[in-house]
């Protein structure tokens, strides 16, 4: 039965085998996970944002568990774009599996200098951009809140790669209208949105009366922040109609996946999930097959948009 | 979630696999929970440990609980079995010890580095604190294989949170108790005995698995001594399996650079000279890729 749906993705270009992929931060560079599922069938890997240099990340706690949710504040940990390049995109290329290279800089030209240097590299499907993070240059505002940062961004990563090669724009969904920066990023070059990243939130312990992060906030992800994901995938879906869409946010299931084709989105990432489940997006992959033919869809392409169809 | 696949994609290394509830038993605070877990008790050396799912399905504790393995049995009925020891201090935890005979349990094991072996049979001491001691006597198993001495000291705040007294008499050369309150053994620490222990007996080498503070002061009395410490960490993990980035803390390289490593996968066994204990729960100034001036703020 499931074998007969067309499971195939297409993110501006980038042709995939399944809508499901990993989500930044929580696959790593895939070598891990492969130790508990085929990182070749799913759709592709979405690695950990690297940097230019080295970086150590915030001091420990750097997690909560909330309801249905976790709380995170790691600090873009990362072994740096050359030892990225040399060991965790060489070890990908020779395993096989398709790959979205997650970017993060704390200015403008550190994005374009990783786009740069990511441009004559093989065995990359598309580059995702992590805008979500903060613009050292602009007292520590987060790229993704304003449009004019986001644009400088992607126009900066867009100038640097090749025209062939797709760009994600990650959108955070703490901002007042996030159809405005889709259309900022949009504008600036970027082929497709990846949304959501973590909404920023906070626990306190109440044991030590101290918040319980060292890094004080955190950004909140798993099936707690669903709703508002599909939500933005819906917003930016009806705002921009041809945009492709990579979906995320609290993806457990098949259904949840379908949730986000149904709202708009041409493939998924699967993220907090993993922590709960290490095999979970082989596990989603089968789910969606058998959503998608339960539901009498011959493909993957049918599902996307479905829900905006007019009323029968 | 449901459980993964049970058929291993690799000859070595973690399992996801559905373990079966056998026993669910009470000891001083804590429960030793034997569960079947087809395929893991093969691959266990000591210093492993499994991380477990709790709630149910669906559940909203999302993040699964570490423990470190305490015993293994290939030839069980039910196929192989593994021994965890379980604090029931919040919810998750509060979950998995109420698990009936019968239950399903998903586990993810074994995971991280074990205990290193020494090549000479020398006189090992073996220090748990609280219901860390539960990877130890596995290992003083092995250790006795070889021909290794094994002194033992178990620790706790009071008498009911030791854990293994009885089966440390057994195993061991010598046992050797502190508790804070003086309620079993020794008044004090496990540091007040544990100079003494390794002149009687000519220790060579220290194991340790317990709170971060008696791991620190066992790495420093070893290195006082010059002779080897090894520590098993209790970091606060997310996923278990090396992706989140959460159970970090800094430690030295064979190049002496410092970096943040997972305790996870470069763990949970360190060598106690190689943890900067003094500055775990910080990023010390000259670890890799330290941040020049502190940020706020992003993800």
């Amino acid at each position: 039965m499931t074998n007969s749906v067309d499971m195939r993705a297409n993110l501006a270009g980038a042709v995939l085998a399944s809508p499901i992929l990993t989500a930044s931060g929580c696959a790593a560079a895939g070598r891990e996970l492969d130790r508990f599922f085929d990182i070749t069938e799913i759709g592709a890997v979405v690695t950990k944002s690297i940097m230019s240099a080295p970086r150590s990340g915030r001091a420990t706690p750097r997690m909560a568990e909330t309801p249905a949710g976790m709380l995170n504040s790691i600090g873009l940990q990362g072994p740096g774009i050359e030892e990225f390049i040399a060991k965790d995109l060489a070890w990908l290329r020779q395993r096989g599996a398709r790959t979205v290279v997650s970017i993060a800089g704390g200015s403008v030209n550190e994005f374009a200098e990783l786009a740069a240097r990511l441009r004559h590299e093989e065995g990359i499907s598309a580059i995702e951009v992590n805008i979500s993070c903060p613009n050292v240059e602009n007292r520590g505002q987060v790229f993704a809140c304003d449009p004019m940062s986001a644009s400088s961004v992607v126009h900066a990563v867009r100038r640097n790669t090749s025209t062939l090669m797709p760009i994600f724009a990650k959108l955070s969904p703490d901002v007042t209208d996030i159809a405005d920066i889709a259309r900022s990023c949009v504008a600036a070059g970027a082929d497709g949105l990846s949304m959501i990243n973590t909404t920023l939130g906070m626990v306190i312990n109440t044991d030590t009366m101290r918040p319980a992060l060292g890094g004080i906030t955190g950004g909140l992800s798993g099936p707690a922040i669903r709703p508002m994901a599909v939500r933005c995938v819906w917003q930016v879906r009806q705002a921009l109609p041809d945009t492709p869409i990579l979906g995320m946010g609290g993806i457990a299931t098949g259904l949840d996946a379908l949730q986000f084709l149904l709202a708009g989105a041409n493939a998924v990432s699967v993220g907090t999930v993993v922590f709960n489940d290490p095999s979970a997006p082989m596990r989603i992959q089968q789910e969606l097959a058998a959503a998608l033919a339960d539901r009498g869809f011959a493909s993957v392409a049918d599902a996307i948009n479905y829900a905006h169809r007019e009323q029968e | 979630m449901s459980a993964g696949s049970e058929t291993a994609r690799t000859a070595t290394g973690p399992l996801q696999v559905r373990g079966e509830i056998l026993t669910v038993r009470r000891a001083g605070d804590y429960f030793v929970i034997v569960f079947a877990a087809p395929g893991v008790a093969e691959r266990t050396r000591p210093g492993h440990f499994a991380a477990v799912a709790v709630g149910g399905h669906p559940t909203a504790m999302l993040l699964r609980r570490s423990f470190s393995i305490h015993q293994v049995d290939t030839s069980g009925a039910m196929g192989g079995t593994v021994e965890i020891v379980v604090d029931a201090h919040g919810p998750g935890t509060k979950w998995l010890v109420e698990r009936k005979p019968g239950d399903s349990i998903n586990v993810i094991a074994p995971l991280g580095r074990p205990f290193s072996l020494p090549k000479e049979p020398v006189a090992c001491v073996l220090v748990g604190g609280g219901y860390g001691s539960a990877p130890l006597f596995m290992l003083a198993d092995r250790l006795r294989e070889r021909g290794c001495r094994v002194d033992l000291v178990l620790g706790a705040a009071t008498a009911s949170k030791l854990f293994g007294v009885v089966d440390g008499r057994r195993m061991a050369s010598s046992l050797h108790v502190t508790t804070d309150d003086g309620s079993m053994g020794t008044k004090g620490r496990v540091t007040a005995v544990l100079d003494r222990i390794l002149d009687d007996y000519d220790g060579q080498v220290i194991y340790g698995c317990g709170p971060m503070p008696m791991l620190a002061a066992i790495a420093g009395i070893a290195q006082q001594r010059g002779i080897a410490s090894q520590t098993a960490v209790e970091e606060a993990m997310a996923c278990g399996v090396g992706v989140c980035m959460t159970c970090v803390l800094p430690v030295i390289g064979a190049d002496g650079v410092t970096r943040m490593v997972r305790s996870c996968t470069d763990g949970p066994v360190f060598f106690g000279e190689d943890v900067r204990w003094a500055d775990v729960g910080t990023v010390p100034d000259d670890c890799l890729g330290a941040p020049v001036v502190s940020q706020q703020g992003g993800k």
